[in-house]
């Protein structure tokens, strides 16, 4: 088990060497010069020369990219051409904000998917079914910073009872939280339902149903269990859209997370923060996604038993 | 000939038909997905909106760039149904010719992530060892980083516009294509009729694209059409964050990012162009679910 653990975390390495280098490529090739951006248009030519020397942007496309991942390893993530403060603090200080609500919205979306999941398996094709499925793909459908305008205009507009931007109370956290986890739930509660279907025509749950035990304990003990690996997957993998989709809520909710601190780079061509934002969601994902894999193996005892 | 042998890829029709009335694969294919309600409800409106793409010009109510100054940020009314925006523009009109631009931006952007992910895929799955590994690693890499911040990393170095925001959405979705196609692959390729075809001396690209892909075609067609919403939905992202394709161009996104600062006073601006997005991928998500139930059976629940 602990060798198992140990290869999915040494894996991650070469896999986050890839995400620097696909991220650090596409911003090689951006059109715009750095030393230029940092200095303002009207920089005499010299001093663009000297501090494009000084950042190493004349060297070649691959002591640059050695040089990024050397000082990227020790936390160095290059300077914001704007506030020229180090990427690494300005994300480090944003971070807490977007897992704050990425927690929160994961939440959301486990307490809401599976339960609605659960119960819409097990009265298939009743009226409840029926309307959850088409919310559910509403949801699905309904674009996420579309959704979170509308609440806006609803909670925060039309009734005043919610504040339409800013951080800091459970009031400010309730919409953005609940925009970006409503749609994760839509997905979660497809799972859900479809893996539960798919377990409670195992003959094990008749067996089960056989013996006598109440349909809770069914349905809860047997079918839950084993319906759980593919809607573990799902949420873990619904994570990675839920950091993306934060990136676009974020802005909308004025929410002081990386997300916002990206789109506000991008706006202001401040590559290296997009780089560093993009890297550091990534390594989030990835994260999360092992630990997801390594949960696996404590739910399915079978898992488990491969890496004995 | 060899292309109508029906090799059951994860259960395809074969598997269920009766012996006694043979019916073609794709028509006990559309008999079963005319029985959906659900699936015809979104073919439907597809159609409608395809429809209204194409003949924009003449049902508009108004020319979608005409700016009205003496009809700024209208509540809808008999003139202008769905109301006007801060430069006076008919709404209606401009969610009409908006269709345009998304079914445009939803087709090329899957086609080009079909294209790259499929043929990836097959070469990954045909060939198999080191090719394989060096492009499946490199689907890890890309599936590391949430496509709509890969597509975002794109746009922002190589600019907006209607070509990078299909070139940057259909790229960051490349890896599931890639994934889907290589597995449909390696589990078709040890079938006999490609052992048959290799034998009469197919060359492998022959192999590949007459006798392998038509046979993994369902698993391909489900996410693409479910693959088009999606698209579109990360498009309407990326010019909502200012990033995709810019105004005045009538893109759905861009419209609500437009109200997005008047939601105040007009709520009526960002409000239609965000339900014609979520109606546009309601529908395309209700057909690729029915045709995932009508392709393979056997998922159905």
């Amino acid at each position: 088990m602990h060798k198992y653990i140990l290869r999915r975390v040494l894996l991650l390495i070469p896999v986050m060497l890839g995400v620097s280098f696909v991220v650090f490529t596409i911003m090689f090739f951006t059109p715009g010069d750095p030393a230029k951006i940092m200095l303002g248009e009207r920089a005499p030519a010299e001093e663009v020369a000297l501090l494009r020397t000084q950042m190493g942007l004349d060297d070649p496309f691959h002591i640059q990219f050695f040089n990024f991942v050397k000082n990227a390893v020790q936390g160095d993530l290059g300077r914001s051409l704007v506030t020229k403060r180090p990427v690494a603090a300005e994300i480090w200080s944003r971070f807490p904000a977007t897992l704050q609500l990425s927690a929160a919205a994961v939440l959301i979306a486990i307490l809401m998917g599976i339960p609605i999941g659960i119960i819409s398996a097990t009265k298939q094709y009743s009226a409840f079914d029926m309307i959850s499925m088409v919310i559910a793909l509403l949801g699905v459908s309904m674009p996420n910073f579309w959704q979170g305008m509308m609440m806006i205009l609803l909670f925060s507009i039309t009734f005043r009872v919610l504040p339409s931007s800013g951080y800091g109370t459970l009031g400010h956290l309730i919409m953005p939280a609940a925009t970006i986890g409503t749609s994760a739930a839509a997905v979660i509660t497809r799972m859900t339902r479809s893996s539960m279907l798919e377990v409670v025509r195992q003959d094990y749950i008749r067996t089960a149903r056989a013996k006598g035990l109440s349909e809770r304990v069914v349905i809860n003990r047997h079918a839950l269990k084993n319906a759980l690996i593919p809607i573990v997957t799902v949420i873990g993998l619904q994570f990675g859209s839920l950091l993306g989709g934060a990136v676009l809520t974020e802005s909308i909710f004025s929410w002081p997370g990386v997300g916002r601190f990206m789109v506000d780079a991008i706006r202001t061509k401040d590559y290296p923060s997009v780089q560093g934002g993009v890297l550091m969601l990534a390594l989030t994902f990835s994260i999360v996604n092992l630990a997801v894999d390594i949960l696996y193996a404590y739910i399915d005892p079978r898992i488990k038993a491969q890496y004995k | 000939m060899s292309h109508t042998i029906i090799a059951p890829p994860a259960g395809t029709a074969a598997a269920t038909a009766s012996p006694v009335k043979k019916r073609s694969q794709l028509a006990e294919v559309w008999r079963r997905l005319v029985r959906n309600k659900m699936a015809m409800f979104g073919l439907v409106v597809i159609s409608l909106i395809i429809a209204a793409a194409i003949t924009a010009d003449w049902i508009s109510p108004y020319d979608y760039r005409t700016q009205d100054l003496n009809a700024i940020s209208q509540k809808p009314n008999a003139q202008h149904i769905l109301g006007t925006d801060d430069l006076g523009r008919d709404i209606l009109s401009r969610i009409i010719h908006g269709t345009r631009i998304s079914l445009l931006v939803g087709f090329v952007s899957v086609s080009i992530s079909v294209a790259v992910g499929g043929g990836l895929g097959a070469v990954s799955g045909y060939y198999g060892g080191t090719l394989d590994n060096v492009i499946m690693r490199f689907m890890d890499v890309l599936l590391a980083i949430p496509s709509i911040l890969l597509a975002i990393a794109i746009v922002s170095a190589f600019g907006g516009g209607i070509i990078n925001v299909m070139i940057a959405v259909g790229i960051s979705s490349v890896p599931s294509y890639a994934r889907i196609v290589k597995a449909s692959v390696i589990s078709i390729k040890e079938n006999e009729f490609i052992e048959a075809a290799r034998a009469i001396g197919a060359s492998d690209f022959r192999i590949v694209t007459k006798h392998i892909l038509p046979n993994a075609m369902a698993p391909i067609i489900v996410q693409a059409t479910l693959g088009v919403a999606g698209a579109i939905l990360s498009a309407a992202g990326l010019s909502f964050i200012g990033m995709g394709i810019q105004p005045p161009t009538p893109e759905w996104g861009a419209m609500l990012s437009n109200g997005r600062h008047i939601i105040r006073t007009a709520w009526h601006v960002a409000t239609f162009p965000g339900l014609a997005i979520m109606l546009t991928i309601f529908a395309l998500n209700l057909l690729g679910d029915g045709l995932r139930d009508a392709l393979d059976p056997r998922l159905k629940n």
